[in-house]
């Protein structure tokens, strides 16, 4: 198959909330503003951009958890939302908060999760057992509540649940936010690693430059959801006149800030 | 292809490891439950009155069933947004049809070990005897009236889905609706004219008067023999009982999937991130 890993072509996504007690009063907050960016298959891509950038908004139109209210999204070669069971066989997905069932184990979280993707018992807890212990996680603490594992723990469970599953495209919403530097590098190894022997698509979000620059072929800069600069990270440090990646990160998210500030300022 | 039987599973084990880690709050919940039924049923012990102390009796037992049943397959979903796990299970490669049965199949399990405990703590509290009732007749009556049940469940069950906050307290409510027009523990005639009618949506309502006649209260001797009458007298309750159960199951899982992706175009799923 050569088709594209992802297609996104001027996706839109808007988030209404009604102020008024009566209908038609609503505010409007635009996530995503037309964006439109393509991944190869094997490719990594980073997404960087401020906060409340739209980030996990676009992760979450690619995994078929938001319906976008415009543009065009394809996955692996299938159309969302149009085909969302075949894009769900193959996606995996962790995202910052470590969304598990608290009072149950990383073992029955984990099994909860396999099973739904059809995994064997055995097979899966094995291969739960090898991703964990990689990822240093107490494998004395395999059967205990994730209640009382602290948040590092809880986000490699995360980042163990989607891996468990080998799919092809993985997508990563800051999947070493709250990690130690020693466990963010085991992470960063075990990402390449599936990249050379997998050949696993990655799209990665993050507010570390150098875990972008390390991981991602290709980098999108968002901001106020917009797409405003693609290309290597050597590209977008020449492109905001060098530096380093924070740096460009800082003067390219922020340009269209100001561009925005004048035309409201103008506007008024 | 992935295995339909496999992912069935999934949600069966999910939800007994759940049980199995809130032990504690089962335990607290079956005690209250034969606790409360128990206090309901010594209304009729203290009126000296055989006939009140059985129809409360298997209201109670009905009820316990049934409402854990609903309540079990509403909040499953109401629990998942409080843990966040809700994205996670919407996005595995899993048809509605079989996650909600297999939360609807572990609440059927569950809700029937239940009753069979409250039954248990019942006898400490009362003196009963069930000689003479049409007991196949009944639990025929109860796997029928579950199919309803777990077709309101399932309606339910989108509140939560809807609405983080708001959803788990409406389910509560239509709980207590359901409890007040079925006749649960009194005759509908004694209900408001208005309220009457509601009475005959409720598939409570059928399944308890179906109950009654297998059970035999109405037809018991003078010296207190319960005289069970047979299925055959319930035909048009469980006519109605399934009825409800095959509109009111593919009518669930239709609003479900609405529900799903009213969220999913205004972000509704969403906890943090
Ligand atoms: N489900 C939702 N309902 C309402 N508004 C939302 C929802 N999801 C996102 N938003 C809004 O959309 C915008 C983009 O949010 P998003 O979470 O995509 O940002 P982000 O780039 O991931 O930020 P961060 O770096 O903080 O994770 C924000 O203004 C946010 O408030
Ligand atoms: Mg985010």
């Amino acid at each position: 198959m050569s088709c594209l890993a992802i297609r996104v072509s001027q996706v839109k996504k808007v988030f209404r909330k009604r102020t008024g007690w009566w209908r038609g009063q609503s505010t409007e907050e635009w996530a995503l503003k037309g964006v439109s960016f393509h991944l190869k298959q094997g490719e990594a891509y980073g997404l960087l951009g401020p906060n409340g950038s739209g980030k996990s908004t676009l992760i979450r139109v690619l995994s078929t958890l938001l319906v976008p209210d415009g543009g065009e999204v394809e996955v692996l070669g299938y159309k969302l939302p149009e085909q969302e069971a075949q894009v769900r066989e193959r996606i995996g997905r962790v995202s910052v908060d470590a969304a598990f069932y608290k009072k149950l184990s990383a073992r029955e979280n984990l099994l909860y999760s396999a099973f739904l993707y059809g995994f064997d018992k055995a097979e899966a807890e094995k291969r739960a057992r090898e991703i964990l212990g990689r990822l240093g996680f107490p494998l004395r603490r395999f059967s205990d509540p994730l209640e009382e594992a602290s948040r590092g723990m809880q986000q490699k469970v995360a980042i163990a649940r989607a891996l468990l599953l080998q799919p092809p495209l993985l997508l990563l919403d800051e999947p070493t936010t709250g990690l130690d530097p020693k466990s963010k590098r085991e992470v960063q190894e075990f990402i390449e690693e599936l990249r050379r022997e997998s050949g696993t698509t990655i799209l990665l979000t993050t507010h570390d430059m150098f875990e972008a620059e390390r991981l991602c072929d290709r980098i999108g800069m968002l901001a106020h959801g917009s797409l405003v600069a693609e290309g290597s990270a050597e590209d977008l440090v020449r492109l905001a006149g060098g530096g380093t990646l924070e740096d460009a990160f800082i003067k390219l998210s922020g340009e269209k800030l100001t561009g925005e500030e004048e035309a409201t300022a103008e506007g008024a | 292809m992935i295995s339909r039987f496999k992912q069935t599973w999934a949600f069966v084990y999910r939800d007994y490891q759940l049980t199995r880690r809130y032990w504690s709050w089962v335990v607290v919940f079956t005690v209250y439950a034969v606790v409360s039924g128990a206090s309901v049923a010594l209304i009729g012990v203290a009126s000296n009155d055989r006939k009140l102390t059985l129809t409360l009796t298997i209201g109670v037992l009905f009820w316990s069933v049934l409402s854990v049943l609903f309540n079990e397959i509403a909040m499953s979903i109401a629990f998942e947004r409080w843990e966040g796990t809700l994205e996670y299970t919407f996005m595995a490669p899993v048809s509605r049809l079989i996650h909600l049965t297999g939360v609807s199949l572990y609440a059927a399990a569950y809700s029937t070990l239940r009753a069979i405990a409250v039954l248990g703590g019942l006898f400490l509290f009362l003196d009963l005897d069930f000689t003479g009732a049409n007991l196949f007749g009944l639990l025929i009556v109860l796997v029928v009236s579950s199919l309803a049940f777990v077709g309101l469940g399932l309606i339910a069950a989108i509140l939560p889905v809807m609405s983080p906050e708001r959803g788990a307290e409406a389910t509560n409510i239509f709980q207590s609706i359901l409890l007040l027009v079925s006749g649960v523990y009194y005759p509908i005639s004694v209900l408001p004219k208005w309220v009457q009618p509601f009475a005959a949506l409720s598939p409570a309502t059928y399944a308890l008067n179906a109950s009654r006649k297998l059970l035999g209260v109405e037809t018991m001797t003078p010296d207190g023999k319960l005289i069970g009458q047979p299925l055959a007298s319930v035909q048009s309750e469980l006519v109605t009982l399934a009825a409800l159960g095959l509109l009111l199951v593919p009518l669930g899982l239709w609003v479900f999937g609405m529900a799903e992706r009213w969220a999913k175009r205004t972000g509704k799923l969403k906890r943090t991130g």
